[in-house]
């Protein structure tokens, strides 16, 4: 969907708060990816994390009068998404103490890239290989939860650095730190594997149409 | 001031992200011009970072948004009424 328009938004709310309910549906609507794939992020599972989003989406309708604009509405509807995930969680006693996060923070691990010594370019038109999709997704699912949820949201679904901070209720501070060691545990990994991937530069020389456009 | 590999690699996501001031852009330029490793590590993790962003990697389940609409008309109505 597009990005979010923020005088379409507070007329819709406007509206719906007066009665015109079914507006509701385009306002969620832009939100839909964000919302599940937060709650994929914490939840791990696609069945719990869309009945989460439904939930979510209702909250969100139940609380639309509280929502005062201080943050894009995005931000919003993402944070009370957050707190479903982190309460199914607690909820079903599998959620580790907030404090380790901070503590992850501040620990120094070993967030050195893969060292190479060139690299050839791995274009989109890839992706439409399903092995290279399949091997990004493993890779970021493979990601510590606090720079998975960090990488999702700034890279994956392209949220600013202030915005991702509210949603996840972090420091702005700690949205950098982790898509930094975020993007280095993905670099590491892939790197020496995506290589594969990118077009063999001898066919290119011979004329080979195969990765270019018509 | 130079900067070395190391100090490159710590600034690489502010880097990546246009977030790093004019200076220090200007030393990882320099560092990058006659830097194969660090302008190979750059270009990889960029790319990385370009794949994960396309949307065809993380696609929502069949059916996804129709089940949360079909939702909203049940619930909004009741959510109304209560």
């Amino acid at each position: 969907m597009t990005a979010s328009n923020p005088e379409f938004e507070a007329d819709c709310i406007r509206r719906i708060l007066a009665g015109e309910r079914h507006l509701f549906h385009d306002l969620i609507r832009p939100c839909e990816r964000s919302i599940y794939f937060l709650l994929m992020s914490l939840l791990r599972n696609e069945t719990e994390a869309e009945d989460a989003a439904q939930d979510t989406a209702i909250k969100v309708y139940l609380n639309l009068k509280n929502f005062r604009g201080d943050s894009q509405f995005r931000t919003w509807v993402l944070s009370i998404a957050r707190n479903e995930g982190l309460g199914r969680l607690r909820k079903a006693g599998t959620r580790r103490e907030d404090s380790l996060d901070a503590e992850t923070d501040e620990q120094t691990g070993d967030y050195t890239p893969a060292i190479l010594t060139s690299w050839r370019e791995v274009p989109s038109e890839a992706l439409e290989r399903e092995e290279l999709g399949a091997l990004l997704r493993k890779a970021i699912e493979g990601l510590p939860e606090i720079y998975r949820n960090v990488v999702l949201l700034r890279d994956i679904e392209e949220m600013d650095v202030r915005e991702t901070a509210v949603a996840l209720g972090i420091s702005e501070g700690a949205v950098k730190v982790r898509l930094h060691r975020a993007r280095a545990l993905l670099q590491r990994d892939l790197a020496p594997r995506l290589e594969g991937f990118a077009p063999d530069r001898s066919k290119e020389r011979k004329g080979f149409m195969g990765w270019f456009k018509a | 001031m130079r900067i070395d590999c190391k100090h490159v690699w710590q600034h690489i996501s502010a880097y990546i992200d246009g977030e790093v001031d004019e200076a220090l852009r200007a030393e990882i330029d320099r560092h990058l011009e006659t830097c194969e490793i660090c302008s190979a590590v750059l270009d990889s993790t960029r790319n990385v970072v370009v794949l994960v962003a396309d949307e065809r990697v993380f696609e929502l389940p069949a059916g996804f948004s129709q089940r949360l609409h079909a939702r909203l008309d049940r619930d909004l109505e009741l959510a109304e009424s209560s």
